[in-house]
């Protein structure tokens, strides 16, 4: 069995939830990993905050906040076990970031530690 | 209490005690000989005192034998040592100058020390509790044989080996240092869960057993919670969680020993005396930012003492399964999780959700999923309480599935 990152995938970072909304998405998304980790194929993951956010350049410069030119952003990422990526890919078929239009899920296979 | 009653109540008491410090005194090299001076202080006891009677105070009477014992013992190994093996004068021998130290202050800390020396992982869980109880709780083998519903030859078998190993491992009957004391409590707050579980859930008919092993599993936490160095949240996390489960131990089990069903419990029969002492702990647990299984598990546990059958109550607990599983999967929290989920959102999403599950071996599983589809497709909840029926093991577990069918 090999290890997936579901990343979620924000096609537009800046737009702000309202708490009520925030607060069904949060329990939407503890189910979603909750469903997950009950058929024991959760291996770990984590929501990755907005605030503070940086974006480093190549010419080393530092702008605030993943948004301006880059317009689509990684809300969070969780690493499933899984057979193969179409099973992978059916865990995250179940995200809740998929109910936003233009968001998405990227699904990619860990590479093995040795 | 009469004389016929006081020596196996004093057994139960200062057996473990007794023993703990001679264990430690001679290290698990010895620890035979510490288990026979330890049975010989009660077999001397029952001796003597049949005759002319109880003395005034029978503990010290019982320790004061104890430490002669001991240090007859030292002496004749002493003058072994001297005589037989020279070479060995040299090295560090206990002296039996110095005397069995009976103080509580020892006490307490050789059991805490010898509870640390077994619940070791080079040696089975098993064998852990095993050696637990009859070390740490004073278990008679054939108690032990009978709360595995194993037999004697094997518990013995297994105790012996456990004891070899960890004189192999040259296990020291010490405190961990404050660095490794999380690492090390983990594997002690496992064997004292396992204990307790062993008396809550097993299908053993003897009740009063049961709840011995539930109670010396408690008795062990709370020793924990005395001592400052292991006075930490997810010890009083698992005290709270065991006093939780245990305030519903008269309601879970009727007449006849067969479990009652939560739904169905007579509430009561809780105890909430016991559920006030849970959230004590509880509370005690709330110290310090770690978050263990035991905390999250002690949560749940709580909710089931709250009798409202509301939506913010299953909300909690599904949310607290939902982190439970990712901290520690378990397929009961995956069947009580699903559970959760039926009641917090939907049965329709809970039957998707458990399809996914395949606990194809799990009589539970079958129950769950005859428990979802009840008055929603009769046929498949008919189905799955029969596979539920086939699987099940004891007569109380079969009767209650085929209840179920026969009420559809």
């Amino acid at each position: 069995m090999d290890e997936y990152a579901l990343i979620m995938r924000h096609e537009d970072g800046s737009k702000i939830a309202s708490p009520e909304q925030m607060e069904i998405w949060m329990k939407a998304t503890m189910d979603w990993i909750g469903g997950i980790a009950a058929q024991n194929k959760f291996v770990s993951g984590t929501g990755l905050l907005f605030d503070d956010a940086k974006v480093v350049h190549h010419n080393k410069m530092v702008t605030n906040g993943p948004f301006g030119e880059i317009k689509e952003t990684i809300g969070g990422i969780i690493v499933v076990k899984a057979e193969s990526a179409d099973e992978a890919a059916e865990f995250a078929k179940g995200c809740p970031v998929l109910g936003g239009e233009g968001n998405s899920m990227e699904v990619r296979r860990i590479a093995k530690k040795h | 209490m009469t004389r016929q009653q006081l020596i196996p109540h004093l057994f139960r008491t200062e057996y473990r005690k007794i023993v703990a410090v001679l264990c430690k005194r001679f290290g698990f090299d010895q620890i035979e000989i510490a288990e026979d001076i330890a049975s010989d202080t009660f077999l001397a006891a029952t001796q003597s005192w049949s005759y002319g009677g109880a003395p005034p105070n029978p503990v010290a009477w019982l320790y004061n034998a104890a430490k002669n014992k001991a240090k007859n013992y030292l002496q004749r190994e002493s003058t072994f040592e001297a005589k037989v093996a020279p070479q060995l004068v040299g090295n560090p021998v206990t002296g039996y100058e110095n005397e069995l130290d009976l103080s509580p202050q020892n006490i307490s800390d050789s059991q805490l020390q010898m509870m640390f020396a077994i619940c070791q992982p080079v040696i089975p869980v098993e064998a852990q509790v095993g050696l637990s109880l009859r070390i740490l709780c004073g278990f008679g083998i054939d108690e032990i044989a009978e709360a595995f519903l194993s037999n004697k030859e094997t518990i013995n078998k297994r105790l012996f080996r456990a004891k070899e190993k960890l004189r192999q491992e040259k296990i020291k009957i010490e405190f961990p240092g404050l660095s490794e004391i999380d690492a090390r409590l983990d594997t002690v707050l496992t064997t004292i869960y396992l204990l307790f579980s062993e008396g809550y859930y097993s299908v053993n008919q003897n009740q009063t057993l049961r709840k011995d092993l539930c109670l010396e599993a408690m008795r062990l936490c709370t020793m924990l919670t005395e001592h400052e160095n292991t006075n930490q949240p997810q010890v009083n996390a698992l005290l709270s969680l065991m006093y939780f489960h245990s305030s519903r131990f008269d309601a879970r089990i009727n007449r006849n020993g067969e479990l009652v069903l939560y739904d169905e419990q007579d509430t009561s029969l809780w105890n909430y005396e016991l559920m006030a002492k849970g959230a004590y702990y509880f509370h005690k647990a709330a110290a310090g930012d770690r978050l263990s299984k035991y905390h999250l598990e002690a949560g749940i546990a709580w909710w089931n003492t709250q009798k409202a059958d509301t939506k913010e109550k299953w909300e909690n607990i599904l949310q607290l399964y939902n982190s439970l599983l990712q901290l520690a999967y378990s397929p009961v929290a995956a069947l009580n999780r699903t559970y959760a989920l039926a009641k917090a959102n939907s049965r329709e999403e809970a039957i998707i959700e458990a399809e996914k599950l395949k606990l194809v071996n799990n009589q539970f599983y079958f129950a769950l999923l005859g428990e979802l589809y009840t008055g929603i497709d009769r046929e498949k909840a008919v189905g799955n309480f029969k596979a539920a029926l086939e699987l099940a093991k004891s007569p109380a577990d079969k009767q209650t599935m085929q209840r179920k069918i026969d009420a559809l």
